[in-house]
């Protein structure tokens, strides 16, 4: 018995050795939004040098970079939650057209009081989102089919609903119908700062990504996100309503698109039925080089929020700097290519040999 | 020992038969389990070791016999039903979550909170603390509970498994396979682990492969084959040279020996 004891006493002074070394290095490096951080950094440092002159760096460059990051992050943080939970939702593009649509018709065509068209839109985005929830959780297939049809279906639905509805494909004039100003103020009006007009979407896309980062990091239905997407079976023998979770997170996603239509539908005072486009790529974008996992279990809402804030800065950066847009798409890319490459060694190195 | 062999059982099996179509995977098995003894439950693949701890889990309900917990009879809907009732058991690698932190994994669906109404928040001062005193409780020295249980040995997680299993009120705990995947060092990590659950009053039933671990460790044996019950021993009964020849299939082993004896090269043998 006693040789047993010291033998336990000196495994307690062993490995406490070990962690000391690699303690806060590691630490720093687990965190899923270190390497897109620096890569924001490293970023806006590029385009101060090359678009420096040339506006990038004044007050109204910032606010146009950030109103475009505000757009995408809002998708992108609610797409963050989804995928630590271990899901894809590729229906949120089309979602985005079918919810300005809704309010449109409703609001244009209808005359009805804009906030009852953004009511019924959210409704239609929640049921929306729970579909997909159930139909995923109920067939057992990949969320990445099964949405990738719900894409279609909803974007065809929208299109064919509308023309059926207006014989056009785009309305206008939601600005004459009633409750418009309120929403304005809400959705699309200015805060000035510094000399220059910062929309109100980037507060709305910092206040998501605050409380998304709340609810995944302080508090049990976080923990419960990052227990089903890390591992399903395991998370289910612990008492994690899985299901539950999971089809939460999808409704999440519909709602953040749902927002998305609306500052863009107020803002623009019209909707179009292809609005959204691409925007589910995009997030998942953004929520990759933000350092979440594909595979689920890990990541952060915080990076997919800076995530979008390197989308923005790229695609308005490359005006300043004076490259052709058309050049846009290939950045893009390859900065993917960098990033999951980046979380790939870094995740290893967090993780140790073992 | 601190308990007698006469005392009374905290779960009991009671002539359990489990059938799947037409294979008999048990066949009027009983095993008693009593708090602060090491069970250790033997046989070679298809004894029906796994069929009988899924009997105790709730994964499975007998087709006949009775699981009895403090002496009355239970039926068990669900591994939930068996976990209520003090039944835990800790799978190997089914049980942890790699990339989430140690404590996070401790309390996954069971969070401490604090504040009420929308500020009701995940305590996670509370979940890392109680989490560390816990470890140490069990002898394992994590300073650091936020690293994440990928970075633990096998033979950490293990215990961490165990740790959880003894904090949320366990009374019985299964032990499936706990070594079969470790070096020697870290085997070793996870007996002595299994010892300090059982001074804590648990009763523990361990399966293994291993003769060596299985009588360092236990103090009843249990042997199954082809899903009858070989017997039940207790360690002062028996030896350690019984309990390995009966796990090997006795005389099935010795004629093995003999027939390898006989064909190998003479030169290669010392």
């Amino acid at each position: 018995m006693t040789a047993s004891q010291i033998d336990i006493e000196q495994r307690d002074v062993e490995p406490d050795d070990r962690l000391q070394q690699t303690h806060v290095v590691r630490r720093l490096l687990l965190r899923p939004e270190v390497g897109a951080i620096i890569g924001a950094a490293a970023l806006w440092v590029y385009f101060a040098i090359v678009a420096g002159d040339t506006g990038f760096l004044s007050m109204r460059g910032t606010a146009s970079y950030l109103e475009v990051s505000a757009h995408l992050g809002i998708l992108a943080v609610a797409v963050s939650l989804l995928m630590i939970g271990g899901e894809f939702d590729l229906s949120i593009g089309s979602m985005i057209g079918a919810a300005g649509m809704i309010i449109a018709i409703l609001s244009v065509e209808h005359e009805l009081n804009m906030w009852v068209s953004m009511l019924a839109a959210l409704l239609v985005a929640m049921l929306v989102g729970a579909i997909n929830g159930v139909i995923v959780r109920w067939s057992g297939l990949p969320s990445f089919i099964i949405t990738l049809a719900t894409l279609f279906i909803i974007r065809g639905l929208t299109i064919a609903l509308t023309r059926i509805e207006t014989g056009r494909t785009q309305l206008g004039g939601l600005d004459d119908a009633a409750g418009y100003d309120l929403a304005k103020q809400v959705f699309d009006s200015n805060i000035d700062l510094f000399g220059a007009a910062f929309p109100i979407s980037i507060a709305w896309w910092f206040g998501l990504t605050a409380l998304a980062t709340w609810v995944l990091l302080r508090t049990p239905f976080g923990n419960w996100i990052f227990g089903a997407g890390g591992n399903e079976q395991a998370a289910r023998n612990v008492g994690v309503p899985v299901n539950r979770v999971k089809i939460l997170l999808f409704v999440c996603t519909a709602v953040a698109a749902w927002l998305v239509a609306v500052i863009q539908v107020t803002a623009t005072t019209g909707a179009d039925v292809l609005r959204g486009t691409q925007q589910e790529f995009f997030a998942i974008i953004a929520v990759v080089i933000g350092g979440t996992l594909l595979t689920g279990g890990y990541g952060s809402a915080i990076g997919a929020a800076i995530g979008a804030l390197i989308f923005g800065m790229v695609r308005q950066g490359i005006v300043y700097a004076g490259v052709d847009a058309d050049w846009f798409q290939v950045f893009l890319g390859v900065m993917v290519l960098i990033a999951v490459l980046i979380n790939r060694y870094v995740r290893q190195r967090a993780m140790g040999a073992r | 020992m601190m308990t007698e062999s006469g005392s009374s059982p905290m779960v009991e099996l009671r002539n359990v038969t489990k059938s799947f179509g037409n294979v008999r995977a048990l066949q009027g098995v009983s095993v008693r389990i009593v708090s602060g003894e090491v069970h250790c439950l033997l046989g070679d693949n298809g004894a029906g070791k796994s069929t009988l701890i899924k009997v105790l889990s709730g994964v499975h309900p007998p087709d006949n016999g009775d699981i009895l917990i403090d002496g009355s009879p239970v039926r068990f809907g669900s591994p939930r039903d068996a976990l209520h009732a003090g039944i835990a058991t800790a799978y190997q690698d089914l049980a942890m979550i790699p990339l989430m932190s140690v404590s996070r994994n401790f309390f996954l669906g069971a969070e401490p909170v604090k504040g009420w109404g929308p500020f009701r928040r995940f305590d996670v001062t509370t979940a890392d603390e109680v989490t560390r005193v816990e470890l140490n409780r069990m002898g394992i020295a994590i300073r650091d509970t936020s690293q994440p249980v990928g970075t633990l040995s096998g033979g950490e997680r293990q215990s961490v498994a165990i740790a959880r299993a003894v904090y949320f009120g366990a009374r019985v705990l299964i032990l499936d396979e706990p070594t079969a995947a470790l070096g020697v060092k870290e085997a070793g990590v996870v007996l002595r682990y299994i010892a300090r659950a059982r001074e804590q009053g648990l009763g523990v039933i361990f399966i293994t492969h291993n003769a060596h671990h299985a009588w360092a460790i236990g103090d009843v044996f249990t042997v199954l084959s082809r899903g009858r019950s070989l017997g039940t021993f207790r360690k002062e009964e028996t030896t350690r040279e019984a309990i390995i020849s009966m796990m090997a299939g006795g005389a099935a082993l010795e004629e093995l020996e003999h027939e390898l004896g006989q064909h190998a090269p003479p030169h290669t043998r010392d």
